[in-house]
C-alpha cells in the first residue's frame, strides 16, 4: 500500500491506514491541476499547487485539508515552511479550493480530512515540495550569479552566496525558478536542522478568530443571495406527506419553497424568516416502515445479536475451547454504549450559487472532493466548471464527512436561480446527524497457571457505518466496527473476535476516532475487571501483559508515572488507567476521581502520555489531545442519542449537554519524544478518557460501570 | 423599522421588532462576528453586550434593544487590541473557534465587573459552550487578561 493511492471506501475501510515510506508522485507545475488560479490574493506569483511567493519574500501557502480546529491551517504550512527555508513570520495560509493536485499523494486518492490523517498523510509530500522549491530557488541564483549552487545557502526567504555576499529573495527569484525542471528527490533537512517543524508555533488562524473576521460556513455572502433552512422527516426514512406552501409563502420576505429529500426548504431574504416559515409550512410527514423503533427495541436487537454468528475479524488459536475449558478463571462481561451526535458548534451551513453553466460552492466540509463529485452528479456540469471553496469549519468531528446539507444547498440555489445560503437549526443538527452507532459486546478472557493470557474471545454488535456509507456488501467485515477490540495488544494465545452487523434504522457516521470511541471504552474497562478479577493492580496487570510493546509500554508507563500512580493520593482520591493505540499514535490516561458526599462524581485530573511519532507542533498537539479529552467526557459524562417512534428524542443543548468550563478537570499532556513518522493526533487522545474515569470509579465505589453514559449509572459530575 | 446603535453606529432597519438580536445582527446590518449555535439560550455563541452586560442576543428581541448601546466582538476593539483579545492570542485559545467572540464577549464583560476573578467566579459566569474543549486554555487566558488589564 506504500505506494499506491486508495480509493476513499477502502482508505476509510482499513482500520488504521499505514503510514511508511512514500514514492511521490508531486506535480510541480505553475498551475492546479485543474487548471485554476489558486491563490485568492492576486499579487503574488505563482510558484506551484502550493506555494506562492510575493515580491517581498512572503510566501503564501495553500492547505489542502480543511481547517476545523485541529490546527491544519498551521501545521500542514510549517511543515513544508521549513524545507523551503521561508520565512515563518512571512507565511500566510489559505484553505484550498477543490482540485486533484490536492489529493494526498498517498494512502487516500481524495481531497478530504478525517481519519486523523492530515499530518500522517501530508507529512512526506509537503516536505518533499517544501525542498524541491528550496532548490529551485536555489538553482536559479546561482545560475543568475554563475556560481555553483553548492556554494549557496537559504535562510528565512533568502538565497545568499556567503563567499561573494551576494544575496536574493526568493520574490525575485520566484519566476526564474518555478520555469525549472522539478528535482525528483530533493534534498530534505535532517530533524536536527529544523527550524520550524517541531516548535510550539501560533496558530495562523488565531488573530481572525478573536476580532470576528474569521468566516465561518453561515458567514459567507455573496451578491444577490438568499438564506434558507430546512426541516426533514423527524422519523428516519419518513417522508413529506403535504405541508401549506401558501401560509408560508405569504410571510414577509419568503421568496420560495423548495422539497429535499424527505423534507423542504424555506427560502427568504434573512434566516429568522425562513424559519418562521418553515414552522408554518405544517408540514405533515408519513413515518415510514421506522416509525415504531425506540431505544429498548435497539437494546434488544443489538442483546439479540449476542447469539447470532458474526464475521470473524480475528482468529488465532482456539479462544472459545480455550475457554470452556478453564471455566473457573474465565470472566465474562457485556457492554453496551448509545447513540452520539457531533453537536458541531457550528450547525451545517452551506452556500451555493447554481448557474446555467456553472456552479460555486463556498462549505464547511471536510469532503471537499465529494462535495464538487456531487455537485457534477445533481447540476449535470462538467467538473471543471464546478468550484468548491472551504470556508473555517466550526468544528467537524467526522459530521462534515457527510455531504447531506450540500445537497439540500444544491437544490434550493438550482430551484430559484440564485445563491443561496442554507443554515440549519440546532434542532435539525441534533436530529439529523449520522451517529456513533449503539452497540452490545460481550467479552470473554481466561489466563493460563503462571497467569498468562490464554484466550480472549469477544463479539460485537453493532451497526455498521461503511455499510451505510459506502455500501459495504454483507460479506465484507467492516474494520473501522472492530478497530481496537481486534487487535487486542496483551498478548492472548487464542483470540476470537466477530462482528454481527445490524441495520436498526438510524443512520450512523464518522464521530470523533469512530470504532476506537466505543470498543477503547469497552476493551480497557474490560482489561480492568480482569485485573481485579486477579487481585493484580490494573496499571502492572497491563504492564505485565504488554510484554515487549514498547510503543504501548512507552505511554503506559510514562501517563503512570506523571499521575503518581505508585504516590498515596489525597484521602478519598482515586485512579484509573487506560492505553489504547488509535490512528497509529498512542495514548494512556490516567484519570484522578473522587466521589463527593451527595455522590456526584468529581474529576480531579486527567494526565495524558501521548507517542504520536514526530511532532509538528507540541502546542497544537497538546491542544488536540486536550480537546478530544473533553469531547471524551462530554459523552461519557451524560452523551445519549434516544429514540422513540423512529426518531431522535434529544432537540437541543438542554437535553443533549456539553461539558461546561466549571467541570472541565486539569488535563496534562505529555508527549514521547520520537522520531518515527507522524500519526494521527486530532482523534486518539479520545478513547482511553471514559475507560480512565470508569476504572477510577471502580477503584472509588467497586461499581463497574458497563454502559454509558455514566449519568444513566446514577453518576452526575460535580 | 426599528433602530439599534451598534459599536457606536446607528443603524435603522425594517425588521419585524420581535426578530432576535442575533439575526439583525448577522443578516441585517452584516456583523458575522456574533455566532449562532443554538438558538435557545444555552450555548452563548451569540453574546453581546447591551450596556456593557453580557446578553445571549438569540433570546433577546431586537425591538428591545432600541435605545441601548449594543457592542458585538467587532466593536470590542478597533484592532483586536481588547485586553481579552491579546491574552486569547498569547494563550493561542482557539481551535474552530466559532464559539470564540461569544467567549470574548463574557469574558470582556466579567473583567469589567469583577477585575481579578477567582476560579471559583470564572466558573460561574463563563458558562458558554466550546465543543473544541478550549476551556483550559480559556481559564489560563482569562486570569492573563485580569493580570495585564491594568498596564493595558
Ligand atoms: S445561539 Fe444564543 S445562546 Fe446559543
Ligand atoms: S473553539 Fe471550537 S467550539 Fe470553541
Amino acid at each position: 500500500m506504500a505506494t499506491s493511492t486508495l480509493n476513499r471506501r477502502s482508505f476509510l475501510l482499513s482500520a488504521v491506514a499505514t503510514t511508511g515510506a512514500l514514492t511521490l508522485g508531486i506535480s510541480l507545475t505553475g498551475c492546479s491541476e485543474d487548471q485554476r488560479p489558486l491563490s485568492k490574493n492576486t499579487e503574488p506569483q505563482t510558484f506551484n499547487a502550493f506555494i506562492s511567493i510575493a515580491s517581498d519574500d512572503s510566501v503564501t501557502i495553500q492547505v489542502p485539508c480543511s481547517e476545523m480546529g485541529q490546527g491544519v491551517f498551521t501545521a500542514l504550512p510549517m511543515i513544508l515552511a521549513d524545507e523551503l527555508d521561508a520565512d515563518w513570520e512571512k507565511v500566510t495560509a489559505e484553505t484550498a479550493s477543490a482540485d486533484k493536485a490536492y489529493h494526498y499523494k498517498t494512502g487516500w486518492d481524495d481531497q478530504a480530512t478525517g481519519g486523523s490523517y492530515s499530518i500522517a498523510g501530508w507529512y512526506a509530500a509537503l516536505r518533499n515540495v517544501g525542498a524541491a522549491a528550496r532548490e529551485m530557488l536555489t538553482d536559479a541564483a546561482a545560475e543568475t550569479w554563475n556560481v555553483p549552487a553548492s556554494e549557496c545557502v537559504t535562510n528565512k526567504a533568502v538565497v545568499s552566496h556567503p563567499m561573494s555576499g551576494r544575496s536574493l529573495g526568493y520574490g525575485a527569484l520566484v519566476a526564474a525558478a518555478s520555469k525549472r525542471t522539478v528535482p525528483e528527490n530533493p534534498k530534505l533537512k535532517s530533524a536536527e536542522d529544523f527550524q520550524i517543524i517541531g516548535h510550539p508555533k501560533s496558530r495562523k488562524d488565531t488573530t481572525a478568530k478573536v476580532d470576528g473576521s474569521a468566516i465561518f460556513g453561515v458567514d459567507v455572502k455573496l451578491p444577490g443571495m438568499l438564506i434558507a433552512t430546512v426541516k426533514t422527516s423527524p422519523t428516519f426514512g419518513g417522508m413529506v406527506k403535504n405541508y401549506n406552501e401558501g401560509a408560508a409563502l405569504a410571510m414577509p420576505g419568503v421568496r420560495g419553497i423548495v422539497p429535499v429529500p424527505a423534507g423542504i426548504a424555506v427560502v427568504a431574504d434573512s434566516y429568522w424568516q425562513a424559519h418562521k416559515a418553515i414552522d408554518a409550512l405544517d408540514i405533515v410527514f408519513d413515518s415510514g416502515s421506522n416509525a415504531e423503533q425506540n431505544s429498548e427495541k435497539i437494546s434488544a436487537e443489538l442483546h439479540k445479536g449476542l447469539s447470532e454468528e458474526g464475521l470473524v475479524a480475528h482468529e488465532q488459536g482456539k479462544a472459545k475451547e480455550a475457554i470452556a475449558a478453564n471455566d473457573s478463571n474465565a470472566v465474562t462481561a457485556v457492554y453496551e454504549v448509545p447513540y452520539l451526535a457531533h453537536a458541531c458548534m457550528e450547525p451545517m451551513a452551506c452556500t451555493v450559487d447554481v448557474r446555467a453553466d456553472s456552479c460555486h460552492i463556498i462549505a464547511p466540509t471536510q469532503a471537499p472532493g465529494e462535495v464538487r463529485r456531487l455537485a457534477e452528479k445533481i447540476t449535470g456540469l462538467p467538473l471543471e466548471k464546478i468550484k468548491v471553496d472551504v470556508t473555517f469549519l466550526g468544528g467537524g468531528f467526522g459530521r462534515r464527512f457527510e455531504v447531506d446539507f450540500v445537497e439540500q444547498a444544491i437544490l434550493a440555489s438550482k430551484a430559484i436561480g440564485r445563491p443561496v445560503k442554507l443554515i440549519w437549526s440546532r434542532e435539525e443538527d441534533i436530529a439529523h446527524d449520522f451517529y456513533r452507532p449503539a452497540s452490545v459486546v460481550r467479552l470473554s478472557a481466561a489466563f493460563d497457571k503462571a497467569g498468562d493470557g490464554l484466550a480472549f474471545d469477544c463479539r460485537l454488535v453493532a451497526p455498521s457505518i461503511s455499510q451505510r456509507a459506502l455500501n459495504l456488501p454483507d460479506s465484507e467485515l467492516d474494520g473501522a466496527a472492530v478497530e481496537v477490540l481486534r487487535e487486542i495488544p496483551y498478548g492472548f494465545a487464542n483470540t476470537y473476535v466477530d462482528y454481527v452487523r445490524k441495520d436498526l434504522g438510524v443512520p450512523v457516521g464518522w464521530w470523533r476516532s469512530v470504532g476506537a470511541s466505543q470498543n477503547g471504552f469497552i476493551r480497557e474497562s474490560y482489561i480492568d475487571e480482569l485485573a481485579h478479577s486477579r487481585g493484580e493492580d490494573p496499571y502492572q496487570f497491563r504492564r505485565r501483559l504488554l510484554g515487549e510493546d514498547k510503543r504501548h509500554l512507552g505511554v503506559l508507563e510514562l501517563a503512570a508515572e506523571k499521575a503518581g500512580w505508585k504516590n498515596q493520593l489525597p484521602e478519598g482520591h482515586f485512579h484509573g488507567i487506560a492505553v489504547v493505540m488509535s490512528f497509529n499514535s498512542y495514548v494512556a490516561e490516567v484519570a484522578e476521581i473522587s466521589i463527593e458526599k451527595n455522590g456526584n462524581l468529581k474529576i480531579h485530573k486527567i494526565t495524558c502520555a501521548v507517542d504520536c511519532g514526530t511532532v509538528v507542533n507540541p502546542s497544537i498537539v497538546e491542544a488536540q489531545v486536550v480537546s478530544a479529552v473533553v469531547y471524551g467526557l462530554t459523552a461519557a459524562a451524560a452523551g445519549e442519542i434516544t429514540i422513540k417512534g423512529g426518531a431522535v428524542e434529544q432537540s437541543n443543548f438542554h437535553d443533549y449537554p456539553a461539558l461546561k468550563l466549571s467541570e472541565t478537570p486539569d488535563i496534562e499532556v505529555h508527549l514521547v519524544k520520537s522520531t518515527e513518522p507522524p500519526t494521527g493526533i486530532g482523534e486518539p487522545g479520545l478513547p482511553p478518557l471514559a475507560p480512565a474515569v470508569a476504572n477510577a470509579i471502580f477503584a472509588a465505589t467497586g461499581k463497574r460501570i458497563r454502559s454509558l453514559p455514566f449519568s444513566k449509572n446514577g453518576m452526575t459530575l460535580a | 423599522m426599528i433602530s439599534l446603535r451598534i459599536n457606536g453606529n446607528k443603524y435603522d432597519v425594517d425588521v419585524d421588532p420581535e426578530t432576535p438580536l442575533l439575526w439583525v445582527i448577522r443578516d441585517h446590518i452584516g456583523f458575522t462576528g456574533t455566532k449562532f449555535g443554538c438558538g435557545i439560550g444555552e450555548c452563548g455563541a451569540c453574546t453581546v453586550h447591551i450596556d456593557g452586560e453580557p446578553v445571549r442576543s438569540c433570546s433577546y428581541q431586537a425591538g428591545d434593544a432600541q435605545g441601548t448601546a449594543i457592542t458585538t466582538i467587532e466593536g470590542l476593539s478597533p484592532d483586536g487590541s481588547h485586553p481579552v483579545q491579546k491574552a486569547w492570542v498569547a494563550e493561542d485559545v482557539p481551535q474552530c473557534g466559532y464559539c470564540q467572540s461569544g467567549m470574548i464577549m463574557a469574558t470582556a464583560a466579567l473583567l469589567d465587573e469583577k477585575p481579578h476573578p477567582t476560579d471559583a467566579d470564572i466558573d460561574d459566569s463563563i458558562t458558554n459552550i466550546c465543543r473544541c474543549g478550549t476551556y483550559p486554555r480559556i481559564r489560563k487566558a482569562i486570569h492573563l487578561a485580569a493580570n495585564t488589564k491594568g498596564e493595558a
